[in-house]
């Protein structure tokens, strides 16, 4: 039958033709598109790549800037705590400075009012006396009339002299 | 490019629709034409699946009209003749001496007469519709895989990938390749990926334009065995010619006991017929497929006439039955017509695989 045997003209042009199409698209077709989707792999896989680094350096930047500014927020914390303890500070040795000063004053006050108060006494003490040995000048001109009287007023004296 | 898939699937849904209308179309009017009421369904079938001498189209009141095409013989006499299949009249006049045959077993193609009166064939290297359509699928086929190949020389690789058609057949190259060409060759793959490559597009394409039923398509090419011969030899000759040391070895003195290599070389004679009857099998295969393909949708067609002797009703209903059955058998030889091509490549990529093996000691060591 005509249908197995292969027939002489149409292997022919077989061969022409799929010669042509083999020889033109292995030669010109395929190795072209080929060539280029690999290298396209290739770019996407270097892309990829580069990506991923940026990625990874962003990220780096990122921790950076977090450290940098965990940094600076503690150096802050630090600032604000030396700075309250140096306030601390002077309003302590202000106070203390300022405890020491009132002593002093108090005590040159008191020292004053210790002066004053001797000096008054002194002057009281010389008044009173003036004002005793005028009392007693007065009462002895008038006791020292009888004889008696003396020597009684002497006999104390003595007495009182002996004991102490 | 959703929309523009959707579209492609469309098309290709239309073919198969007006390939079965198409086919209507020739036999209807044959029927009406020819005096006889009967219906060669057999010689109508083998004639549609057959080569011919001019491309016809269609068959009105009786006057035949078809696409003439060049009939290229050397007679008896050696000289060489070009001339247009019209000069036949469809087979009814003779030219030059030359004649189509209406029987014998060179039914169909030209003969002439020699000394004694009989029937001889010349060297024939007419144009007939199947070498027709297979320049004219070879043209376009070289456009097409050539355009692509353009729009990616004209680009750098950083600036685009492609898209629509040219990503469609990168899509197809690709997994080819991946799929098919890598895991069956192995690390020697790129040698071979552009023939087996124009392997599974020449038969693709030509498989997708046999399914077409009007005049660019509907040859019945790649299920004709001239065609496959060629490929399948194509495939023997790239299997063997770069085989290896171990694949030789293999076939004349493979790792049997003695006995069945000498003195009667059992193994041996057995590897050497396995050597043809690879390709072989591959030519049959397509062959086969492709021209069932064939045949069924036209037998199906052909009921439609068949039952209008029966009776109206019986002949509306068992039309539509015809028309849904054709449709439903297009739709399995697009199916086909990827699946053969795909088998085909895969089947030479396997044998091509075959003929790559390196000796056993080499694969343990690799392991």
């Amino acid at each position: 039958m005509s249908l197995l045997t292969p027939d002489l003209g149409l292997l022919f042009w077989m061969l022409f033709s799929f010669g042509v199409v083999f020889f033109v698209l292995a030669k010109f077709g395929f190795p072209i598109i080929l060539k280029m989707v690999e290298e396209r792999k290739a770019f996407i896989d270097k892309s990829l790549e580069a990506a991923t680094q940026a990625n990874e350096r962003l990220a780096g930047i990122q921790q950076e800037g977090e450290r940098i500014l965990k940094h600076a927020r503690e150096e802050e914390i630090r600032i604000l705590k030396e700075a309250e303890e140096i306030r601390n500070k002077i309003v302590e040795e202000a106070k203390g400075q300022a405890g020491i000063e009132a002593g002093k004053l108090i005590e040159e006050a008191k020292n004053a009012i210790r002066k004053e108060k001797e000096m008054a006494l002194r002057d009281l003490r010389n008044q009173m006396a003036v004002l005793s040995i005028g009392i007693a000048e007065k009462i002895l001109r008038r006791n020292l009339d009888n004889q008696s009287a003396q020597r009684e007023l002497v006999n104390r004296l003595i007495e009182e002299a002996q004991k102490n | 490019m959703k929309i523009r898939i959707k579209y492609t699937v469309l098309c290709l849904f239309l073919f198969a629709g007006m390939s079965m209308a198409a086919q209507e179309i020739p036999v209807e009017t044959e029927h009406h034409s020819e005096p006889k009421k009967d219906l060669n369904v057999t010689e109508l079938i083998l004639d549609h699946v057959g080569d011919a001498y001019d491309w016809h189209i269609a068959t009105v009141d009786g006057h035949s009209i078809s696409i003439p095409l060049p009939v290229i013989v050397r007679g008896s006499d050696g000289v060489w003749r070009c001339f247009l299949s019209s000069r036949f009249e469809h087979g009814h006049a003779d030219y030059k001496g030359f004649s189509i045959a209406h029987e014998g077993k060179y039914k169909g193609k030209i003969v002439e007469k020699n000394v004694s009166g009989e029937e001889v064939r010349p060297l024939d290297l007419s144009l007939t519709k199947n070498a027709f359509s297979l320049i004219m699928g070879s043209t376009i086929l070289i456009i097409l895989i050539m355009s692509c190949a353009a729009w990616y020389k004209k680009r750098k690789v950083e600036e685009a990938s492609p898209k629509g058609f040219i990503a469609m057949i990168e899509m197809l190259i690709m997994s080819i390749v991946d799929d098919v060409v890598k895991p069956c060759i192995g690390k020697n793959y790129k040698r071979y990926a552009p023939y087996l490559l124009t392997v599974f597009f020449f038969i693709f394409f030509n498989n997708l334009l046999g399914i077409i039923p009007i005049f660019p398509g509907g040859a019945n090419v790649t299920g004709n065995i001239a065609v496959t011969c060629v490929l399948a030899v194509f495939t023997f000759i790239v299997v063997n010619s770069f085989g290896t040391k171990e694949y030789w070895k293999e076939i004349f003195w493979p790792d049997v006991p003695t006995w069945l290599k000498v003195p009667v070389p059992i193994m041996p004679a057995i590897e050497v017929v396995g050597m043809f009857t690879k390709p072989f099998a591959l030519m049959i295969r397509l062959f086969a497929n492709i021209l069932a393909g064939h045949a069924i949708v036209l037998g199906l067609t052909c009921v439609i006439f068949i039952t209008v002797g029966l009776g109206a009703a019986m002949n509306v209903g068992m039309s539509v039955l015809s028309v849904v059955m054709t449709i439903f058998i297009d739709f399995v030889e697009l199916l086909v017509a990827f699946i053969q091509a795909y088998v085909f490549t895969l089947l030479s990529a396997v044998f091509i695989g075959l003929s790559q093996v390196e000796a056993h000691g080499n694969k343990q060591l690799h392991k």
